[in-house]
């Protein structure tokens, strides 16, 4: 907490903040005017989310669709203990594009007798996660360029640590040692919390 | 108990992202239903993603995409989702979700192959060319039979334990190991051992000349 610079940080949070009521409202209630204000955030950002790996602008819009649909029809099942709604959104977007290029991602099941639990309890988890998302965006803007631009390229284009290495004219080491270390950095800050 | 040998980012990475290949997500996502620690680790993936989505394209500011989303969606009458019903056939379970699934069924309703010198396999048929996936049980104190393969090996353990060196690897510890490492596993006294094998699939040429070469070129 001790290196929020500017008040852009803190706007940012409270925009965030607001997400997550904008979402359990439309998960309570269906309001589609509170869905509105997360379309107009997220719909263009899932557009070009899209894009980035179908260079198709109409087959992009057409998963953003069906992304925002999605998050619409499952916005009763957002979990606010978990306390980020852009990560949540991603995930979404993620599988409806896994399912479009037909491909399969097998998943845990929490329900499931042999899952073994977490074991934080639940009352503290909400507070908790909700200043986890802060902290990791906080530490995400600390991060080096060369370093957002490697997980960029993995999670937008969904380009494969050799293919990166290729584009970029580095080694395959300096690929993965860049992931490790962007992400070292985003756990670490996360462990400094308490 | 607790997991010790935990995925490394370089295959958790793919799985957050959804570039992972079918065999070697099931192998990951077996393990992640078993160590709360690495999941935590996938989230702050899943996160550092949300992250960058904040910050991507903020180009096309006017257009028509909402009144056409609320047009399709929101006007139309949509079926109340409900949530999936809990699995709740089963109080115990030994094999996770999603592996479960995928063999049809827990530790003692499975139809084992013989492989020789009281070790067992079961091979499980995904819809991934790149990979072999194979559910084997290895006798307890035996060695893990030679199996050739090239490239990366992910190995899970569901039951009883296995050394290799000095490393022991139980339940929900995941080995990585690459094709030029020479490691040979050994199940451990007192309990067989019920690993998860994930590894390259053999390349497959499509033409037979190339094939029939194939051997005595080694490649």
């Amino acid at each position: 907490m001790n290196k929020k610079n500017s008040g852009g940080l803190a706007a940012d949070d409270l925009a965030k903040a607001e997400m997550v009521r904008l979402l359990s409202i439309v998960g309570r209630e269906r309001s589609a005017d509170a869905f509105e204000a997360i379309f107009r955030f997220y719909a263009p950002r899932v557009r070009s989310f899209m894009a980035a790996k179908t260079k198709d602008r109409q087959a992009a819009e057409e998963l953003m669709q069906e992304t925002m649909t999605a998050v619409w029809n499952k916005a009763g099942q957002f979990d606010p203990a978990r306390g980020n709604v852009s990560a949540w959104i991603y995930t979404i977007a993620r599988n409806v594009r896994i399912d479009a290029f037909r491909r399969k991602r097998p998943e845990f099941d929490a329900n499931d007798p042999a899952f073994v639990a977490d074991d934080v309890a639940p009352a503290d988890q909400e507070f908790q996660q909700i200043q986890e998302a802060q902290l990791l965006r906080g530490a995400m803007a600390t991060l080096p360029e060369e370093q957002l631009d490697v997980l960029r390229r993995a999670f937008f284009d969904e380009a494969s640590h050799s293919t990166i290495a290729r584009d970029l004219g580095v080694p395959l080491g300096t690929v993965k040692s860049r992931i490790r270390l962007a992400f070292e950095k985003l756990r670490s800050s996360l462990e400094g919390r308490l | 108990m607790s997991v010790k040998h935990h995925i490394s980012d370089d295959f958790l990475i793919d799985y957050a992202s959804g570039s992972l290949s079918e065999g070697w997500s099931l192998a990951v996502a077996s393990h992640l239903a078993l160590c709360p620690e690495c999941r935590q680790r996938l989230y702050t993936m899943e996160g550092a993603a949300g992250a960058l989505l904040d910050k991507a394209g903020e180009s096309a500011s006017e257009d028509d995409a909402w009144a056409r989303f609320k047009a399709r969606t929101i006007d139309i009458k949509v079926e109340e989702i409900k949530p999936a019903a809990a699995t709740t056939a089963k109080s115990k379970a030994v094999l996770p979700e999603p592996l479960r699934s995928y063999l049809g069924g827990d530790l003692g309703e499975l139809k084992w192959r013989a492989l020789g010198r009281g070790a067992y396999q079961i091979l499980i048929d995904t819809k991934d060319p790149e990979t072999q996936v194979r559910l084997l049980r290895i006798p307890a104190g035996k060695p893990v039979p030679e199996h050739t393969h090239e490239g990366r090996e992910l190995t899970l353990v569901l039951a009883g334990s296995f050394r290799d060196g000095d490393d022991l690897f139980a339940r929900g510890d995941i080995e990585e190991a690459d094709g030029d490492l020479l490691h040979t596993p050994t199940a451990t006294e007192g309990e067989d051992c019920i690993c998860l094998a994930v590894t390259e699939a053999p390349l497959k040429f499509s033409s037979w000349i190339v094939r029939l070469v194939q051997p005595i070129l080694k490649i």
